[in-house]
């Protein structure tokens, strides 16, 4: 009876923690990312297109004030050549200096130019919020049931989420206290208030890729996904390894554990 | 040391004998090691040493963790981000710390559901059973300190509500409050204190688990039939048990093993499964998310404290009679922990002579439905308030007192138990027949 009841229990506690966020949520698209399940990895020339879309649409209300700007080039992101993530980074605009304080030189008395060693510069000016962690702030998948299981294969959905809020304005507005807000099939409620910020052929990718608002989404939601858990291709292939040697380590376990109660058993006479 | 008979351990070269007449510690290692336990010990009697390795991988990487956490209210958010991304293996740190509370609770309510099925819990183990519920609370408050040690979200507001339970203790709520948070609101004194005190609580853990297993080596091991191991002799106890090594160490390995793989999977391929999304937004006291939901561990016992409201007539029934004192909030935070207390009382309530429930056809379906019960109310401790999950986790609250105040008693008067072996050996012998042979003194 135990063992019944125990594989009961194991289910509920999947259920129990896959029902908490499943309450009035948008409709959240099933992206195909490059890096689900437990051996996908991130597609470096992705991160890089998502990057330049964070740069040139995103970066003008919302910070990434967590990522450090040396982990452009690191493995398992981005990988931009030192050179070129140097470039980057000694280039790259403060638009809101209130917010960065740490980049104030008290000896010129203005603010210098980022270091590799900074992070992205936060950005509050427009009310928005951070972006750093958003792929594994929201989530998009409960299923089956409300289990969350589904995660396994899928991740938490936190980018589709975000690709689904890109790609889901119907193009309604309507304004409630001074405020315009916005249609979009995604957002819990159904009304945000951030404007549409990618339409299509916002940006151009030297390699041609396709610019149309459904790759623009997914970029810039993998991009995301990779500022929120860096080192996800890394911990994959821990784990990986990790579970591989465990099964080893339990297979010769269970065989000494036979042989070792072979006799008590009275199996082997 | 047991209670047990069976061969101490005998210093033999002049070294060791000089050594055991001045500190005997390699006698009590090896009486600890070599203890006679019962030979028919079932799979459930593993979670003990996936619960000792639960702590001491918490206590390892917590350790560690701590080398690089900050305990301030502006910085602590961004040192674990620090941990995350800049600290070598950081990320492997923290995701087997945050899975690791978890296979902790999965591990402990094995452990007592365990317990409460085989009667582990009834004389002589009482010690045994209530120490263990000493752990239990111990355990909670570890891993509630610890949920608000990354200052997101939701351990801001769960600190918010949890603490704002003591204060609807009638009188000394408010004042117990404050010396609770440091301060009027859940800020950088709470986190301070939350956060030493998160440090300090695991080791009086560890304290109290070498006492459990004290007691536990003292009156034996109970087992799956509830009979106990015969001490007439070191023959007889020979026959009903087995040596802790080689024989239990190596099947606990295996199953900690079958155990580790779905860990490691869950720590590689899903480490924020069981954790909460707005967890990874900063705290922010001036927006309350919209559900405020604690760890799915704490879950059962959530639902129990938000069931009795205002409404319910034996709450309205209370008020009444306490003239106003105990209101509906403190009657929740009184359920909420005298549904711990029911369950801690356990060996007093229960008047059954028959130890394990294996041999009383009536409470094993009692006792299913309790397991039942405490899945029900873990998944409506997730879910909102309203109907129907507010008339649900009534009634599951209602069958979790009753199980332990009114089905345990009545069942010991009323049923009527099933034969049981009279020995260990003849319980394992009947699992473990003899293959053509008529000998059975052949185990050895």
């Amino acid at each position: 009876m135990l063992k019944k009841l125990s594989l009961v229990a194991v289910s509920a506690v999947a259920f129990a923690s896959g029902a908490y966020a499943a309450g009035d949520a948008g409709h959240v698209e099933d992206f195909d990312f490059s890096y689900e399940g437990p051996l996908g990895t991130y597609d470096q020339n992705q991160l890089q297109r998502g990057l330049h879309i964070y740069t040139d649409v995103c970066a003008s209300c919302h910070g990434l004030k967590f990522v450090p700007m040396r982990t452009l080039s690191d493995k398992g992101g981005p990988m931009l050549p030192e050179d070129q993530m140097k470039a980057y980074t000694k280039a790259y605009p403060i638009n809101d200096e209130l917010a960065n304080p740490q980049l104030f030189d008290k000896d010129t008395e203005e603010f210098r130019a980022l270091k590799p060693t900074d992070n992205f510069p936060a950005v509050e000016s427009q009310g928005a919020p951070d972006l750093s962690l958003m792929a594994k702030a929201r989530s998009g998948f409960h299923g089956p049931y409300g289990l969350g299981i589904n995660q396994f294969v899928k991740g938490i959905g936190g980018a589709e989420y975000i690709a689904s809020i890109l790609t889901g304005y119907t193009g309604k507005e309507k304004e409630e206290a001074g405020t315009t807000f916005y249609e979009n099939t995604a957002f819990p409620g159904g009304w945000i208030a951030m404007a549409p910020p990618l339409y299509g052929e916002d940006v151009e990718f030297a390699d041609g890729h396709a610019n149309d608002l459904h790759s623009e989404a997914e970029d810039i939601a993998a991009f995301l996904r990779w500022t929120a858990e860096p080192h996800q291709d890394a911990r994959k292939r821990t784990g990986f390894v990790a579970v591989l040697l465990m099964i080893f380590l339990t297979v010769t376990l269970y065989l000494t554990n036979k042989r070792l109660w072979a006799p008590i058993k009275r199996k082997k006479d | 040391m047991a209670g047990i008979p069976h061969d101490h351990y005998e210093p033999k070269t002049g070294g060791e004998k000089w050594l055991h007449s001045r500190l005997p510690i390699v006698g009590l290692l090896y009486d600890t090691l070599m203890i006679p336990t019962p030979k028919n010990l079932n799979w459930m009697w593993i979670w003990g040493i996936v619960l000792t390795f639960c702590l001491v991988l918490q206590i390892v990487t917590g350790i560690v963790l701590a080398m690089h956490y900050t305990p301030h209210v502006d910085l602590a958010f961004a040192s674990i981000e620090h941990i995350m991304r800049d600290v070598n293996g950081g990320y492997m740190l923290r995701y087997l710390h945050a899975n690791g509370a978890s296979l902790f609770f999965v591990a402990v309510y094995a452990h007592i559901f365990r317990g409460l099925y085989y009667g582990s819990y009834k004389a002589p183990r009482e010690i045994t059973w209530i120490i263990g519920m000493i752990i239990y609370l111990a355990m909670m408050g570890t891993a509630f300190m610890g949920y608000v040690l990354p200052w997101g979200q939701m351990s801001f507001w769960g600190a918010t509500v949890i603490t704002g339970l003591f204060g609807a203790i009638p009188g000394v709520g408010e004042m117990l409050q404050t010396w609770l948070l440091g301060g009027p609101a859940v800020d950088n004194a709470t986190l301070n204190r939350f956060f030493s005190l998160h440090y300090l609580l695991p080791f009086v853990i560890a304290g109290l688990v070498a006492v459990h297993i004290w007691a536990f080596h003292t009156t034996g091991n109970n087992n799956p039939s509830g009979v106990e191991v015969r001490r007439t002799s070191k023959e007889d106890a020979a026959k009903d048990t087995l040596p802790f090594w080689p024989y239990f160490v190596i099947k606990d390995l295996f199953a900690l093993g079958v155990v580790m793989i779905v860990f490691w999977a869950v720590v590689g391929f899903m480490p924020n499964f069981l954790g909460h999304p707005d967890n990874y937004i900063e705290a922010n006291a001036l927006a309350t998310p919209a559900h405020i939901v604690p760890e799915w561990y704490f879950l059962p016992f959530y639902a129990i404290l938000r069931a009795f409201t205002a409404d319910v007539w034996v709450v309205q029934l209370v008020e009444f009679l306490s003239f106003g004192i105990v209101d509906a909030k403190f009657f929740g935070v009184a359920a909420m922990f005298g549904a711990i207390a029911v369950m801690a009382a356990a060996p007093w309530l229960d008047t059954s002579s028959v130890r394990s429930g294996r041999y009383r056809p009536m409470f094993k379906w009692w006792f299913a439905l309790l397991v039942v019960d405490f899945l029900v109310l873990m998944w409506v401790g997730a879910m909102p308030t309203d109907e129907p999950f507010a008339t649900i986790s009534l009634i599951a609250s209602a069958y979790w007192f009753g199980y332990f105040l009114v089905i345990l008693p009545l069942l010991g008067v009323i049923e009527k138990p099933l034969a049981r072996p009279a020995t260990i050996e003849e319980d394992f012998d009947a699992h473990y027949p003899a293959k053509g042979s008529d000998s059975v003194a052949a185990s050895e």
